[in-house]
């Protein structure tokens, strides 16, 4: 049975760090859905998020990998527990006509941002979980889609549980 | 700061030999600030770690490092005559003596060439540092004049690697990849220097030890899992003791044949393992595996309760998981690397450790065990004996045709059981694996996981320089000598007195045997035609050469290549054997443990 983990990592802030977690993935031929990686308050530490699907024991072996890396501190898969996911997008889309309102409806709905705009299109600015902004993408018409980008997911544990070193 | 000062008069020492032009004291020096180029530093870094040997290969990115180690005696280099060689036998320095093996090489060409023996180290996790020359920095990204991405191409194959930018972190650098080779699971870690940083100067300082925040090897063994491990020992009524490389790498043995001792159970030791129980102990079920024995496979697929240790239930082990999975059995595995443990088969007690520590502690609570191993035992026992009575190692003595087993075996009884033995890779290596009994750790010397043909000759070299009285014997094929045949000349240079034993079948028999068994005997391109007069070959480098093609000279020849006329010769024995014989018993690829095809059956 393969689901969907969200794994938080601390590394050295360290030129390479990341490629050796890159290569990890491709290596082992796991999958990986997104990655996302930014120092952290503490110049030094890199913090990275991954997102990927496996069967438990593949998880494991992901987690395991990752800790006997050199430059990883700390691993913590994220959705053993309670946590909260967010993801940012932006999408350019054309608005024109009587879609260019529906347009800006659909964005409301979602909390969605116009951040850009010209007499034919609207960039839009939007965060939440993965399932949210795919939600978002089939709301509207897909032809109408000019752009897409999204930074992959970004994930903390709820309450008092953290990733400090 | 005297912890400091004391720190660089030892220092100062290493490069002592060099005249100090102002006929400085090396207490006056001390006392004063003293700057070292990186080159320097890198030379004294390798002195402060007692490094003995330093086997390498000369270009432009390290002459600066040359230069200084021209200067100093402390350690000797040693010149091979590819890189990978220098790689291979710093490995095997590492594997016999526990210490780390150092090799230094250029960049581009030079790293590439190290890197299959840097691949091989990783795969048998083996303590070496590496130290690659490499652009200078300005020059990296310009595609400049022998540039590689020495760090992207080795990032997998090393336990860590790193680029040194900056001559500040050189030594911190040096010291981290020391600690890191050696501790943990160990593995190869490179060092990438560039040119310039090997001029540029700064004080020198060499850090006795340093922490890691990311890195902090497991050590002790927890003690709930440890008394469940016990627990389930004693209640065991088939129960087995499965050793790999890791109880030789982590000095374990004495431990754990005290344990399997107490316990009194069977032990089967992997390819890696070899010698980390000993062979002619009745305990001792001789190697598992695709060529394993016939008892050892069958109590390991039949066992109730496993005892792995520093082992990790590779392909070549236990054949298809699946058949394996098919015995109920329960399953303690130790291991110092997490990821080994439940990777290929699940495993019911889990202990992370260094398997010397938890074997330690293992044997205090057995021996406050109340309960004793069950008596069921006996049973067990009789079983195995009656898989051992199939003798599944025999094979023709009346062979008018060498038998490599043979020479094998005359091997062992010739050097009494003692030598060091490396080999290659190919039927030969199994066949050293099966008939040369090794009874001590580190003496068996073979590229496990990789399979580098290759190996076998600089690994010998690495081996007899760091025991120069040892007996060292390189058991290798046609096929695989000729892979690094070109250090031939490294033993004439440093007069280093390997013992080669070619068993000379023709083909790449470990090939040949796949084909004619899978592939309806097409030997496709696994002859190999124009063999070299190998004797004249060892004598056009000053060696001594034989070529045996009787069984009746097999003895004699073994006895005078280690005899005290040839102590300090080379001698390249060049059997001639059985073309046709095939390794047994055999689990073909994809089959379970007790699946396997025995000599008779054929
Ligand atoms: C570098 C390398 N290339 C190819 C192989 C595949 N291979 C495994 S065994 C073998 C044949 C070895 O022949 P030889 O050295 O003559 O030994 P034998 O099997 O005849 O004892 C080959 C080609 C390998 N292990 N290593």
């Amino acid at each position: 049975m393969n689901s969907r983990h969200i794994i938080s990592l601390l590394m050295e802030n360290e030129a390479g760090a990341l490629s050796r977690v890159a290569g990890l993935f491709s290596a082992r031929a796991y999958n990986i859905e997104s990655l996302t990686v930014a120092p952290t308050e503490d110049a030094t530490l890199s913090r990275m998020t991954i997102v990927t699907t496996g069967s438990e024991d593949i998880i494991e072996q992901i987690t395991k990998q990752l800790n006997k890396l050199i430059d990883v501190i700390k691993v913590m898969d994220l959705t053993e527990g309670q946590h909260i996911e967010r993801e940012l997008m932006l999408v350019k889309v054309k608005a024109v006509g009587a879609g260019r309102e529906e347009m800006k409806r659909t964005a409301d709905i979602f909390r969605g941002r116009i951040i850009d705009v010209t007499e034919a299109t609207y960039t839009i600015e939007l965060t939440g979980t993965g399932s949210k902004l795919d939600a978002f993408l089939e709301a509207i018409d897909s032809a109408l889609i000019i752009e897409t980008v999204r930074t992959g997911a970004s994930g903390i544990g709820r309450g008092e549980r953290s990733l400090k070193v | 700061m005297s912890g400091l000062a004391g720190k660089m008069q030892h220092s100062l020492t290493v490069a002592g030999q060099t005249d100090y032009p102002h006929g400085f004291t090396n207490d006056l020096i001390c006392s004063q600030f003293m700057e070292a180029t990186g080159a320097e530093i890198v030379v004294r870094c390798l002195a402060e770690e007692g490094v003995e040997f330093v086997f390498g290969y000369p270009g432009g990115a390290v002459l600066n490092i040359y230069d200084e180690i021209f200067k100093q005696n402390k350690f000797k280099h040693v010149l091979v005559r590819h890189e990978q060689a220098a790689v291979h036998a710093a490995d095997a320095y590492a594997r016999a003596t526990g210490r780390v093996g150092v090799a230094l090489v250029t960049s581009g060409p030079g790293a590439t060439n190290a890197v299959t023996g840097i691949a091989t180290a990783y795969m048998d996790s083996v303590p070496i540092v590496v130290v690659t020359g490499q652009v200078p920095t300005p020059a990296i990204g310009m595609d400049a004049f022998q540039e590689v991405d020495t760090v992207g191409i080795t990032r997998p194959c090393v336990k860590h690697n790193f680029l040194v930018k900056d001559v500040k972190d050189l030594a911190e650098t040096m010291k981290k990849a020391f600690i890191i080779a050696a501790t943990g699971r160990p593995g190869p870690v490179v060092v990438d220097v560039p040119k310039d940083i090997t001029a540029h100067t700064t004080e020198f300082v060499y850090p006795a030890s340093i922490e890691m925040r990311s890195y902090n090897p497991v050590v002790k063994g927890h003690s709930g899992q440890l008394k469940r491990a016990v627990q389930m020992l004693l209640e065991a009524q088939r129960p087995m003791i499965y050793i790999g490389g890791g109880v030789v790498l982590g000095d374990a043995s004495k431990q754990l044949v005290e344990v399997a001792s107490l316990l009194g159970f069977p032990v089967t030791n992997t390819l890696m393992g070899l010698g980390g129980h000993p062979a002619t102990h009745r305990q001792n079920l001789g190697m598992l595996g695709m060529h394993g024995t016939y008892e050892a496979n069958m109590a390991m697929q039949h066992c109730d309760v496993l005892l792995a240790v520093g082992a990790r239930f590779d392909d070549r082990v236990i054949g298809n998981p699946a058949h394996f999975a098919r015995e109920q059995r329960r399953i303690i595995h130790i291991d110092i690397d997490p990821s080994s443990i439940s990777k290929r088969v699940k495993v019911d007690v889990p202990i992370v450790g260094d398997v010397k520590h938890v074997l330690t502690e293992m044997l205090a609570l057995l021996k406050q065990a109340k309960d004793k191993p069950d008596a069921a035992l006996t049973a067990w026992w009789t079983q195995i004996e009656l898989w051992r009575s199939k003798n599944c190692l025999k094979y023709n003595k009346q062979s008018s045709i060498i038998k490599p087993q043979y020479v094998v075996e005359k091997l062992w009884e010739v050097t009494k059981g003692d030598a060091y033995v490396t080999s290659d890779v190919g039927q030969h290596q199994m066949w050293a694996a099966q008939y040369y009994k090794f009874d001590q750790p580190r003496r068996w010397i073979n590229s496990g996981g990789l399979g580098t043909m290759g190996v076998g000759l600089p690994y010998a070299m690495g081996v007899q320089l760091a025991f120069p009285d040892a007996q060292v014997a390189c058991i290798t094929g046609e096929s695989s000598i000729q892979m690094n045949i070109q250090e031939l000349s490294t033993c004439k240079q440093y007069r280093i007195p390997v013992k080669v034993l070619t068993l000379n079948n023709g083909y790449m028999g470990m090939v040949r045997q796949w084909q004619e068994f899978f592939y309806g005997s097409r030997y496709a391109e696994s002859y190999m035609e124009s063999l070299p007069d190998f004797v004249k070959l060892a004598e056009s480098y000053g060696h001594v050469g034989m070529k045996i093609e009787k069984p009746e000279d097999v003895e004699a020849a073994i006895k005078e290549a280690f005899s005290p006329a040839l102590k300090e010769r080379m001698v390249f024995m060049d059997f001639i054997t059985d073309a046709a014989e095939n390794v047994f018993p055999m689990v073909e690829g994809g089959k379970g443990l007790s699946e396997m095809i025995l000599a008779e059956e054929l």
